[in-house]
């Protein structure tokens, strides 16, 4: 069993330059076509103040923190048995190239289902830029195979 | 911009299949480095058969099909859960539709059940977005 006892654990909050780099690189990865993702002109002329980060890329901010998934080390799991089961994003602003984005996180909640043969970690995560707007927060289910 | 409704049908996505390539562009380029997906001899130590793809890599696609629909800035809440594991060669479609126009804090939002799914028909993805639409 994971120990129940980190529900509330606040992790170490760190921040992230969003280069425009690596945003291009991204909508490479996903196929994404739409130039206002790698061209400051198209996204400027689509009414952005520069290169929006796409929808989904605000995990990518939680992955690039100083340690690798935290939550493996603080609950000591296995890498090779953890799968994602949720993931809720919500949108109060936009994460443009350019901006330093700090992270915030914490274990909301832990359980299990099929007589402890997965447990549950739900997580919740928040995303603040460098001017101290918060431009979304994030919920995250990991599930841990017994 | 023609006029959405209950029943409006977001334009799908259709993916190539997925490949070990995508899993290893998409690896390095989200941050995600869980050799899972990369790695078949770390994917069967943990006793798969072979790597798997980035359940983030269809959410990517999800936020894709959503953002070529409506502009990415009218995007307020996107979520979905994990259903199924997809596998290499996996045809993965993603499509939705608009079930409910509700409204939240002056917004009128239109909410739209979202799915990614093999050929097969089954579900890899199913989730939920709420677009601003006025």
């Amino acid at each position: 069993m994971l120990d129940r006892s980190k529900v509330g654990h606040e992790f170490d909050t760190f921040s992230v330059d969003i280069e425009k780099g690596r945003l291009a690189f991204f909508a490479k990865a996903i196929g994404e076509n739409n130039p206002i993702y790698c061209s400051e002109e198209a996204a400027k002329a689509a009414g952005y103040k520069t290169i929006p980060a796409p929808p989904t890329f605000m995990m990518s901010v939680d992955l690039d923190g100083p340690v690798f998934l935290p939550v493996l080390g603080l609950l000591e799991m296995d890498l090779g048995r953890v799968l994602h089961g949720s993931q809720d994003f919500q949108y109060l602003g936009q994460i443009y190239a350019g901006d330093r984005i700090t992270q915030t996180s914490k274990i909301l909640d832990m359980f299990d289902k099929k007589g402890g043969a997965l447990e549950f970690v739900v997580m919740e995560s928040s995303y603040t830029n460098q001017d101290g707007e918060l431009v979304g927060k994030a919920q995250q289910t990991l599930v841990y195979r017994n | 911009m023609s006029e959405i409704t209950v029943g409006t049908e977001i334009p799908a996505l259709e993916l190539p299949p997925i490949t070990r390539t995508t899993l290893a562009l998409f690896g390095g380029a989200s941050g995600d480095h869980n050799p899972i997906h990369i790695d078949i001899d770390f994917a069967k130590k943990a006793g798969m058969p072979d790597v798997f793809a980035h359940g983030m890599l269809s959410m990517a696609y999800l936020g894709r099909m959503i953002t070529n629909w409506q502009p990415q800035s009218q995007l307020r809440r996107f979520s979905n859960k994990f259903a199924a594991i997809t596998h290499l060669q996996d045809v993965i479609t993603c499509s939705g539709k608009v079930v409910e126009i509700v409204e939240n804090d002056g917004e009128i939002l239109a909410r739209c059940e979202i799915q990614a799914a093999k050929a097969s028909g089954e579900q890899t993805l199913i989730g939920e977005a709420f677009v601003a639409i006025g």
